[in-house]
């Protein structure tokens, strides 16, 4: 069954398309990524799939329920960890999902089996009585998770859930996804710019970047479109010429370009190193290394794009709020 | 009953921050207590013309009343940008609730944390030789008190449902805050003003509710009580529905 199904979702704000004429569809119980740099469109669709914002143009349904139409209905089968946190820091973690229990019209038996559940899932049960401004970050995250459960949603929002958080809370972070999907089935839709996350955790991902989908499939299709291997050549100075001579080359996919490193894409790449090495020979180019290894979604996001993900839109909507509130934290 | 649910919670959540934050309650009440006895002590012995009271003070006493609830309304407008600025209002909005049932628990916890204000400003002022009506009267006292922060709470809420900064927010305040409080009668009667900034003190809705607040501790005033009733009655109805239609109509992000 589908529970998200998006018909040319778009946002625009004044001037700026935050979000172009976006459609997709996300099974129910699958694990589905948005990936993109900041700026891209991610938050901005979550806004409007969470009801936050209204849409300019185009429909979208979750559950069936229609966002603009079905609010309420909406409302009541997500749960929404939002980017920035969302918590009250003056009330107790407990207190914080009391709130929730209430505004979502949970009966009084089950408010508090269920508060312990989920508290214990996230292990925040000795936590739960302090001040939440007295929480790390990774554990005011993972509170939110406990919350955005609270209510038993059928689609789970998360909005760069390990933003600024240590890798080994990230990674923490990651097995509780993975142990909510796989025990109670419920559908995740995350974002991230973070390529590791995306690759570990979606069963799909949509690659957004402007606004607009640039490709979306399983991590291993997508890398598949690469072929093979990548070989990354780091150049001590000028490649333009052995650069030449490589997009020129037939068996090599692609070719790019990031100050002095190249990246080549192929098929057995082992066989075709004397080759490359020779060429960068010929072309006069001193090399400082060589590496072959398989594709990663670093190289499938700029084989789309063109760019490295760090590189994007920084200039725009959400950037520019990420930037204003990070001072804040 | 499920709105109901929402409207405990949503005061219930006021209630806790505003016992936490002791600094709150004493700042919110220092400025009506020195006005009482800055201006109360200092023009005490001048006579005033039309004042229905014996003293300056106890003609005081209302106005401050009217003041300290007023500043409380529009805080608890400020609340909201807090919460916009730090999250949670997104945990609010996103939340399969009436927008009406937010706007009125926002006001039911705005309206209770200045009628505490309010109550410590009257009792304070007896220190000061003000003296209390009796209960009848304290409790009519109760009602403009509510009146008054329903309607300034609602105005709040209206301007920080459609404003993202708290600069912007702070500056329009205080272009309507500081004529609302003079044109009320709250230092001076109304009497005394000229007939063209009386038509102005006639519009603005705290006039009412600080001449009520006269009716009901001092036993008389220049607007009759029923007036004051009505008219505070009508305001807060108002501004309850307009604080409804803006957060109904408003993003949240």
């Amino acid at each position: 069954m589908i529970a998200v199904h998006t018909e040319n979702l778009t946002k625009r704000f004044k001037k700026l398309i935050a979000v172009n004429a976006v459609s997709f569809d996300v099974l129910e119980g699958e694990i589905f990524g948005f990936l993109g740099p900041n700026g891209a469109g991610k938050t901005t669709t979550i806004n409007m799939l969470s009801t936050l914002i209204a849409p300019t143009s185009g429909h979208a349904e979750i559950m069936g329920h229609d966002i603009v139409k079905k609010r309420n209905a909406v409302r009541h089968s997500i749960g929404v960890v939002f980017q920035e946190p969302a918590l009250d820091s003056r009330l107790t973690g407990r207190e914080n999902l009391e709130f929730h229990a209430l505004m979502y019209g949970m009966p009084a038996d089950q408010r508090r089996s269920r508060i312990a559940e989920v508290l214990s899932l996230v292990e925040l049960e000795d936590k739960a009585g302090g001040l939440v401004e007295t929480y790390s970050g990774g554990m005011k995250r993972r509170l939110e998770i406990a919350r955005g459960l609270m209510h038993r949603p059928k689609v789970l929002f998360l909005d760069e859930p390990t933003l600024g958080l240590d890798a080994q809370t990230r990674r923490h972070i990651w097995n509780y996804i993975r142990k909510l999907n796989e025990e109670t089935g419920i559908t995740i839709i995350l974002t991230t710019h973070y390529m590791e996350e995306a690759d570990a955790l979606s069963r799909r991902i949509l690659i957004l970047d402007d606004g607009g989908i640039v490709a979306l499939d399983t991590p291993s299709a997508l890398k598949d479109v690469l072929g093979g291997d990548v070989i990354e050549l780091a150049a001590a100075n000028d490649v333009t010429a052995f650069v030449n001579t490589m997009r020129a080359t037939q068996w090599i996919k692609s070719t790019l370009v990031e100050q002095n490193i190249v990246r080549l894409s192929m098929e057995k790449a082992e066989t075709r190193v004397p080759a490359v090495v020779q060429a960068t020979v010929d072309s006069g180019v001193s090399l400082s290394s060589v590496n072959i290894r398989k594709p990663s979604l670093d190289d499938v996001f700029i084989h789309y794009t063109g760019k490295t993900i760090r590189e994007g839109g920084s200039d725009d909507h959400t950037a520019k709020k990420k930037r204003r509130s990070s001072g804040r934290r | 009953m499920r709105v109901f649910n929402v409207i405990f919670i949503l005061w219930l959540r006021d209630m806790k921050r505003f016992r936490r934050s002791p600094s709150r309650v004493i700042g919110s009440i220092t400025v009506p207590l020195l006005m009482l006895v800055g201006l109360g002590a200092g023009f005490g012995r001048m006579p005033i013309p039309g004042l229905h009271s014996s003293t300056y003070l106890s003609f005081l006493v209302p106005g401050m009343i009217g003041m300290t609830i007023l500043f409380g309304g529009i805080f608890t407008g400020m609340s909201v940008l807090w919460d916009r600025q730090y999250g949670f209002l997104k945990e609010i909005m996103v939340a399969p609730v009436p927008r009406v049932a937010i706007v009125i628990g926002r006001i039911a916890s705005g309206s209770t944390t200045g009628v505490i204000q309010a109550t410590v400003v009257a009792l304070f002022s007896t220190a000061l030789g003000f003296a209390l009506p009796t209960v009848p009267g304290f409790a009519l006292a109760l009602v403009f008190m509510i009146f008054i922060s329903v309607i300034f709470t609602g105005l709040g809420l209206v301007f920080a449902s459609r404003m993202k900064d708290e600069q912007g927010f702070g500056l329009i305040m205080n272009f309507l805050v500081l004529p609302f409080l003079f044109l009320s009668g709250a230092f001076a009667p109304i009497g005394n003003f000229p007939a063209w900034v009386r038509t102005l003190c006639y519009i603005d809705p705290l006039t009412y509710g600080v001449e009520g607040l006269r009716a009901a501790l001092l036993g008389s005033s220049t607007i009759g009580l029923p007036v004051s009733f009505i008219v505070c009655a009508a305001w807060a109805v108002l501004m309850v529905a307009a604080g409804a239609w803006f957060f109904e109509t408003s993003e949240a992000v």
